[in-house]
């Protein structure tokens, strides 16, 4: 799994790649950027709090674009907000990277018809990684979304590009409804 | 007062009798400009059918010692396609003097109407003001700062009107679902 499970030889040697050493790095501190639209953000901030401790990720939230490479899109953002969102997501260094959080930045959520002012999927706009449903989602379902980042950066590597890693990223999801029945099916026989 | 309406008066509430004595002491000063009192036990109700007296109405409502109207509780717009009309219902409250309330309805022409603005008066209404213009196209006129207060400023057409359709683009990005 992680890079420290690795075995390490009584030499202290730890012999792997470069793109290993980086991925991990990077994935171990995801930096977001403080910045909430609505009421996901109250969820956002409820797991950035001690009960669901953001932190033991490694992430933490950064008062500037500057200094983050994960741009949390918690809450509904407005077609006046959109244009802001654009420029925040372009003051953010590469390698960067953008969880979509609830439904009303995946496609609108309840203003999807009558909401004039929303847009309908922040995806219009910027490229998303990670699309995290709920309306707003738990803390858990969040969590959930800032793993499969690190998952997705640890396909990275030279030479491949965002569109390879995601594909990998995809290819090795499972259908959740096989592991919802196998975990039926452990707790029936239990 | 007649038989009938005494009886009427008599069926109000404690609260609406409040407010038709409020309506009694503008309706002895303004006349035919204001229309009958509206018994709505909910919200108790005149409208300003001279709307060119509006502001006047609006300074004696706050300034008389007897109504002391000194706090707009609310300013709402109304889109009434069937009348080919729009208008504003505005509550007032009397804080630290009075209990009674009341509710002000004003209405102007559907397209390129205007309603005179009270931010002289209450200024609570200059906010209020601008979101009824930028929700529904009425102008507050001898307001001193209409523009839209929510939608960006170069916004096309007015959201809460009836027959709004939206704009199916907004600087390159698009709005319908």
């Amino acid at each position: 799994m992680g890079l420290l499970d690795a075995r390490v030889s009584n030499r202290n040697v730890l012999v792997t790649s470069v793109d290993n050493v980086m991925n991990w790095a990077r994935l171990s501190s995801l930096w977001p950027m403080g910045f909430g639209l609505a009421c996901c953000a109250i969820e956002m901030m409820a797991t950035n709090a001690s009960n669901y401790d953001l932190e033991r990720f490694g992430i933490f939230p950064r008062s500037s674009p500057r200094q983050s490479d994960l741009m949390i899109v918690a809450g509904t953002v407005t077609m006046k907000m959109a244009e802001r969102v654009v420029t925040l997501y372009e003051q953010m260094p590469e390698p960067r990277y953008v969880l979509s959080m609830g439904s009303c930045s995946n496609c609108g959520g309840p203003y999807w018809k009558h909401g004039y002012h929303v847009l309908k999927g922040v995806d219009r706009i910027i490229p998303v990684d990670v699309f995290v449903p709920g309306c707003p989602p738990r803390p858990e379902a969040l969590i959930g979304g800032l793993l499969k980042i690190q998952e997705l950066i640890r396909m990275e590597g030279l030479g491949i590009s965002r569109q390879d890693a995601l594909k990998k990223l995809a290819d090795k999801s499972v259908d959740p409804q096989q592991a919802i029945d196998q975990v039926r099916k452990v707790a029936v026989t239990a | 007062m007649d038989k009938g309406m005494e009886e009427a008066g008599n069926q109000m509430s404690p609260a609406v009798q409040q407010s038709k004595t409020a309506y009694d002491i503008i309706r002895e000063r303004f006349g035919d400009a204001i229309s009958e009192f509206d018994a709505n036990p909910t919200m108790p109700f005149f409208e300003v059918l001279d709307i060119a007296r509006w502001v006047d109405i609006a300074f004696y409502m706050r300034d008389n010692s007897l109504l002391r109207f000194n706090a707009m509780a609310c300013l709402s717009g109304v889109d009434y396609p069937a009348e080919e009309k729009l208008g504003i219902v505005c509550n007032f409250e009397s804080i630290g003097h009075k209990t009674h309330k009341i509710a002000v309805k004003v209405k102007c022409r559907r397209d390129g109407g205007s309603i005179p603005s009270v931010s002289c008066v209450w200024h609570t209404a200059n906010w209020h003001e601008r979101e009824a213009y930028d929700m529904y196209g009425m102008v507050f006129e001898g307001h001193p700062d209409l523009r839209r207060i929510l939608c960006p400023e170069d916004w096309t057409g007015f959201p809460l009107r009836k027959d709004y359709q939206v704009q199916e683009t907004y600087h390159g990005i698009k709005v319908p679902y």
